[in-house]
């Protein structure tokens, strides 16, 4: 039986980081906000179909997590995928391009927001089924077990999806074979539109992790340092053979349910003081700065790099033609 | 030519299959240690390791999933359902996610795993270890069925549906696995997607699949002796479903009869009849027939089972009143 779950500090100094991964972090991060940012823009203005649920005030996690894999380690996410598919590495342009319905898209505009996948870069799919990812990814773990390879599978999902059977199942059959599964709860206390609290029967969903016999570590999901420290230590341990683990990255949802949600269920006030107070791109920036590790110009430089490279994938998108009719019957069957 | 059981043949299958790709396993509830409760994985685990023939936990969700995932990382795998009616426990994983993947991420990548399900009456089995529920999968795009009625085309079925890049759903009608028939000794393939004329006849086309087809073809057999000539044909696929042979048959002989174990209402014969009435009305002389279960669930008890039961008489006495 393993103990009850630890909560994993922020590092208590950034100095040892290089400058290269430093950048990744403000460079992903931003990248993230950027491509969330124009989404909403162009949903509201009805540009693009379809539903979309974005990350912003979540891109630590994602950065966090993926700054410790390859592109041959596997994830499978979430109807808010959008930021784990930056952070795996994807073409926001042809990512763009299926969010927009695009041919030039990931998936030849057949699968939009909800359905984005990038095989190239390990991203197999998000996933419009809450909890929908656990058993896959868990399949794709013991593939890869079964083939002697070192890499690793991780599945993203929230404190609501938290409550699907199918996390315990895949919970269950990943430690009973010990299989190389990191299961991440990015916890930002919404399901949908209930406070996770008020449905869940536990405060940490890290210590469901007990039940299944692996560890299971809480951090601050907000804090870029924190997530990248504690996925490193459970992603090695992984590596190693030893099982699957939980990590509970504790975050909070900028933004509503889906984009254009009337978010009845809580205050505008609320929902400021959060980024006021804990954005995690802020953070990272008064951070650096203040321990000396980069320079605002050089925040500056990768902030704005970030923001052409996500204007360009818009306009990509807003130009790239629609599939033709004729694709309707494409990809069916083999 | 000589003569195994069906049971037998879908493990020279599993055998042949096993031993030619590595990447090919095999994973269900008390496959390995037991065999499988019908024998069907007799002998494999020794042959082919705990890993590839792997005993579950009791989680049809996670073993349709895992398998899922495990074919997109590069294995072809095959879930055993121990009984059909577990589907249900684990239908999100086979209609959203095994059947729409390949479409929907654009054709990047196949999802090549076969599910066995093993279906239909067996033992008074009851409400919920006997049902089929074939009908359930051919409205769901991107999946194939395949159901096969005699010991060959199941050993070449399920050959082809391990080799088919495609997500597939092998129906075995659990009262088939002891029956013995011919199956060659040289590999082969059965074609999905093929139905087969069995017996030919000229008055009337009689279609079938797995063992009610055996049940058409003892029928068929009455009716000849009576001066009626029917042509049995065995579907064999339940999606994507072979038209052509069913319209060539009908235009021949005019008159249309489906029969299966699973219930009559939306059944696969709903579905061949508005077929042949959409593309094939003018070949009719009579009304088309479905022969089906009752709209009840699988009764217990020995009498209201064999009142839902379909059998040889009552498919012949469907086909009489035809003529």
């Amino acid at each position: 039986m393993c103990a009850k779950p630890v909560t994993k500090k922020t590092p208590s100094s950034i100095k040892k980081y290089d400058k290269e991964l430093l950048n990744h972090f403000y460079d992903v991060m931003s990248k993230i906000r950027f491509f969330e940012q124009n989404i909403q823009e162009k949903f509201l203005a009805g540009v693009i179909p379809g539903f979309v649920h974005v990350y912003i005030g979540e891109e630590a996690t994602g950065t966090g997590i993926m700054s410790n894999l390859t592109k041959k380690d596997y994830i499978q996410t979430t109807h808010r995928g959008h930021g784990h598919t930056i952070a795996k590495g994807a073409d926001p342009k042809r990512m763009m391009a299926e969010i927009f319905g695009k041919k030039a898209g990931f998936c030849k505009g057949k699968g939009g927001s909800m359905h984005i996948a990038d095989f190239s870069v390990g991203m197999l799919g998000a996933n419009g089924i809450v909890g929908g990812g656990y058993t896959l990814a868990t399949g794709s773990a013991l593939a890869n077990k079964m083939m002697g390879k070192k890499e690793i599978a991780v599945v993203f999902f929230g404190d609501g999806a938290s409550n699907r059977g199918t996390f315990h199942e895949a919970a269950n059959m990943a430690a009973a074979w010990k299989l190389p599964v990191l299961f991440v709860c990015e916890n930002n206390q919404w399901a949908s539109t209930t406070p996770y609290r008020t449905t869940t029967s536990v405060e940490d969903i890290a210590d469901r992790a007990q039940g299944y016999g692996m560890p299971g570590v809480i951090v601050d999901g907000n804090d870029v340092f924190a997530v990248y420290e504690a996925a490193k230590g459970l992603i090695e341990n992984i590596r190693k053979g030893e099982g699957p683990a939980l990590l509970e990255c504790k975050t909070y949802r900028i933004g509503g349910h889906f984009v254009g949600d009337p978010e009845m269920y809580r205050t505008k006030e609320e929902v400021q003081k959060v980024f006021t107070e804990n954005d995690p791109i802020t953070r990272f920036e008064t951070r650096v700065l203040a321990e000396k590790v980069m320079s605002q110009a050089e925040l500056d430089e990768i902030k704005s790099n970030a923001r052409k490279i996500i204007e360009e994938a818009v306009d990509f998108a807003m130009q790239a033609p629609e599939p033709d009719p004729a694709e309707l019957y494409q990809d069916l069957y083999v | 030519m000589r003569e195994i059981t069906f049971s037998q043949a879908t493990l020279e299958a599993m055998d042949e299959e096993m031993t030619r790709d590595e990447t090919v396993f095999v994973m269900g509830e008390d496959i390995a240690r037991q065999g499988g409760i019908f024998g069907q994985f007799k002998g494999l685990p020794a042959k082919f390791g705990s890993d590839r023939v792997k005993d579950t936990p009791i989680t049809e969700t996670a073993i349709v999933g895992a398998c899922v995932g495990a074919a997109l990382a590069g294995m072809r795998p095959i879930a055993d359902m121990h009984f059909a009616d577990f589907v249900g426990v684990c239908m999100d994983e086979i209609f959203n996610q095994m059947a729409k993947i390949h479409y929907m991420f654009g054709g990047q990548k196949t999802v090549p795993m076969v599910l066995r399900a093993p279906d239909g009456l067996i033992n008074q089995a009851a409400a919920q270890h006997s049902q089929s529920l074939e009908s359930w999968f051919m409205h769901v795009p991107g999946l194939k069925v395949v159901i096969p009625s005699n010991p060959a085309d199941a050993k070449g079925l399920l050959k082809s549906a391990i080799r088919d890049d495609n997500p597939v759903i092998y129906f075995e009608h659990k009262s088939l696995f002891s029956r013995k028939g011919p199956v060659p000794e040289e590999e082969y393939f059965t074609p999905i997607g093929k139905a087969k004329v069995v017996t030919e006849g000229s008055d009337v086309t009689l279609v079938s699949y797995s063992l009610c087809f055996n049940h058409a073809l003892e029928a068929a057999q009455m009716l000849g002796k009576e001066g009626i000539s029917v042509e049995c044909v065995d579907l064999r696929t339940i999606s994507p479903i072979d038209k052509d042979t069913i319209l060539e048959s009908v235009a021949k002989t005019s008159r249309l009869v489906i029969a299966h174990e699973a219930v009559k209402q939306g059944g696969v014969g709903a579905e061949i009849s508005a077929i042949v009435a959409e593309e094939g009305i003018d070949y009719l002389d009579a009304p088309i027939v479905r022969v089906g279960a009752p709209f009840t669930p699988v009764p217990f008890a020995k009498p209201l089972e064999m009142a839902y039961r379909v059998t040889p008489q009552k498919i012949a006495d469907a086909i009489r009143k035809m003529f």
